[in-house]
């Protein structure tokens, strides 16, 4: 025996590795589930492995301290070296790894493994989901910058529509009255002790499960779940095409980790690490504060719902949505898995997935904010004001002078809150549009205290030169149909 | 006695009566000591914990500054300092407000946070608006809701004028059930 396999030997007969090996990656699996629909969960554990090696290189240098927090990311940034790189690998690793998480959520729904019986794996999963976003939460905490600090004033508002106890679960989240040193602290110690601890404790249960249930077999169309005859199938299966798992189907794996290794570091080398925005001074307030991207659709949900709904649904759409999803085993839990004869479950995800694609793409542009600087940033369009009268040009002034160009925009340019006012004349007559400056409506403030009569005149004098050339303005019925000034 | 010693030298016989209360005795009595140990423990534990969840008035008088550098028919922003700040808070110690000033020593002092999530907003003189960056809402001067998803008006300080000096009583995050 060469020395390097006596040294082997010592340790295994210690260690009683290879007696483990057996039950572990070298288990049997069923030959037809080494497939790439089954390359996530490891690619989700991959990915928490890179984060815990940045995270432990970043906090070398990061410091936790309300005061020096911002200027140890600066630190990390542009003096230490290669600085930049780790916080990059680390926020792009957190990307990727919310991504993975949720495709092994949807392929493990789609392809049934959550039924009979993997339903405790379905659950551990479940919470392994919510720690999930809970890192990519209080992580972007700790990159204590502005979007931090008001992203932290969020939480605590939404926290402080408890009913009874609410005021109470700010101050816990907070550590006090006020975003402060405290709270830093405090998301700090969830971020790198708590959540990463039950995380591991979690996984470690999530990947036992998996091997004393077994791995989930390819699902056949036509073949249900009966709690009666399930086991003695797989046996069965497993005796036709079982294989051990390393290193006979572990292929697929390796390949795809690899290449998403490959993916985060090039992300990371390319794009660069993301901030930090600015310093978390609450007196700057001419800051736009905004989530990572994971999250930009509560933001966009949170700006969307009317205010009587949004109280009752930011309680209870959470608990309701989690506990369907913590219950769906025991709802579905036998029957079809193959997703060729659910075909409400592809529907459930292809619906899930849009409709969070959807808001996560508004939640990028946010038409719903005013652009608070296009008032005085944003000229008028050359074409709207060649050939007007000088009572249609006081008008141009005063729509940029009283930041209606923040919600309107004209050719392109300026909010979306409102309707662009380019053809505004084609859709509302002198009197609605003396109405509606002054009234307001809708989503519209009411302008009345801070627009003189003059000022009126001049304004709907200039927007009702806005239609495009040859089109009719609007006009009351009873008037005759006449072509617009210009 | 001899049966005793072959008793010990073979290790196998079956235990007396004896012995077997005597262990269960030791047993009962470590449980019980340990249990009070653990909550000996536990309850400094949970103390330290939740201790921000005990409700503290967080609340004090604040000087803004002097009544002059408020001009009349105008809202500014002010800025103090959190009075219940620990060395380590830095920049987030200071807070800013928007002060309007009616007549006289009669004054409106506005939280910077929005209510609807706590984004700060913005004043603009021009058209005597304050508006939110993040969801969109909006206020008239007085503080009033004007547009978007807010539920009430802007949060305000109660303010008392002090020897020249704009004094508020605040030093906490207003929310919708704990105003400012």
């Amino acid at each position: 025996m060469s020395r390097l396999q006596s040294i082997a030997v010592w340790i295994d007969q210690r260690l009683h590795i290879s007696k483990l090996y057996a039950s572990t990656a070298g288990h049997t699996v069923p030959a037809n589930a080494g497939s790439w629909w089954y390359v996530f969960g490891s690619a989700t554990l991959v990915c928490f492995a890179i984060q815990i090696v940045t995270g432990v290189c970043l906090a070398l240098v990061y410091v936790p301290s309300a005061t020096e927090a911002y200027s140890s990311l600066e630190h990390l940034n542009y003096e230490q070296p290669l600085g930049w790189f780790l916080r990059a690998l680390h926020a792009w690793g957190s990307n990727f790894m919310v991504a993975m998480v949720s495709i092994h959520m949807a392929q493990v729904f789609l392809f049934g493994a959550f039924k009979y019986p993997r339903e405790l794996t379905w659950i551990t999963g479940c919470v392994l989901l919510l720690g999930t976003l809970g890192m990519a939460f209080t992580g972007q905490v700790l990159r204590f910058d502005q979007d931090a600090y008001w992203g932290l004033n969020i939480g605590a508002a939404m926290m402080g529509r408890v009913p009874f106890i609410g005021p109470e679960i700010v101050h816990l989240m907070l550590g006090g009255a006020i975003v402060a040193g405290e709270t830093l602290s405090r998301f700090f110690t969830l971020h790198v002790f708590v959540i990463p601890g039950l995380i591991i404790a979690l996984v470690s249960m999530h990947l036992r499960l998996v091997l004393t249930a077994g791995i989930n077999e390819f699902p056949e169309p036509g073949k249900l779940v009966d709690k009666e005859t399930y086991h003695e199938e797989y046996e069965a299966l497993l005796e036709e095409q079982g294989v051990p798992f390393v290193p006979k189907a572990v292929d697929k794996d390796v390949v795809f980790n690899g290449l998403m290794i490959l993916a985060i570091v090039g992300c990371a080398a390319a794009f660069g690490p993301e901030g930090p925005n600015g310093p978390p001074d609450p007196t700057l307030i001419h800051t736009v504060p905004r989530p990572d991207f994971y999250f930009l659709s509560v933001f966009s949900v949170l700006a969307l719902l009317p205010p009587y709904l949004e109280t009752v649904l930011i309680l209870t759409a959470p608990i309701i949505g989690i506990g369907l999803v913590f219950a769906l085993p025991f709802l579905s839990g036998t029957g079809e898995k193959s997703p060729r004869r659910r075909p409400m479950a592809v529907l459930g995800v292809v619906l899930v997935f849009l409709t969070l694609g959807v808001l996560t793409y508004l939640g990028t542009y946010s038409p719903w904010s005013p652009h608070m600087d296009a008032w005085s940033s944003e000229p008028t369009p050359v074409e709207y004001v060649k050939g007007r009268t000088p009572l249609e040009l006081q008008g141009a002034i005063v729509f940029q002078n009283k930041q209606c160009r923040n919600c309107h925009s004209l050719a392109g340019t300026g909010g979306q809150r409102g309707p662009a006012i380019d053809d505004v004349a084609t859709r509302l007559t002198r009197d609605q549009l003396i109405r509606q400056v002054i009234q307001g409506g809708g989503n519209m403030p009411a302008y009345a205290k801070q627009l003189s009569p003059p000022e009126v005149t001049a304004l709907v004098a200039f927007m009702e030169t806005l239609h495009p050339p040859g089109v009719l303005p609007a006009r009351r019925s009873a008037e005759p149909a006449v072509p617009g000034p210009r | 006695m001899a049966e005793r010693e072959t008793g010990r030298s073979s290790g196998r016989r079956a235990p007396t009566a004896a012995e077997v209360s005597r262990r269960g005795v030791l047993m009962k009595v470590g449980v019980v000591l340990n249990l009070v140990a653990a909550t000996l423990v536990a309850i400094p534990i949970v103390g330290y914990v939740l201790s921000a969840f005990r409700t503290r008035k967080w609340q004090a008088w604040i000087a803004l500054g002097a009544v002059e550098d408020f001009p009349e028919h105008q809202t500014r922003l002010a800025k103090y300092v959190n009075p219940f700040r620990v060395p380590w808070d830095g920049e987030t110690a200071q807070l800013p407000c928007w002060v309007r000033r009616l007549e006289g020593e009669t004054f409106q002092v506005f939280a910077i946070n929005c209510t609807h999530l706590g984004c700060p907003v913005r004043w603009f003189p021009e058209s005597g608006l304050f508006m939110c960056p993040c969801h969109g809402g909006v206020y008239y001067q007085d503080g009033s809701r004007a547009s978007g998803p807010p539920p009430r008006g802007l949060y305000e300080y109660e303010y008392k004028v002090e020897n020249g000096t704009l004094m508020v009583r605040g030093g906490r995050l207003p929310t919708l059930q704990e105003s400012v």
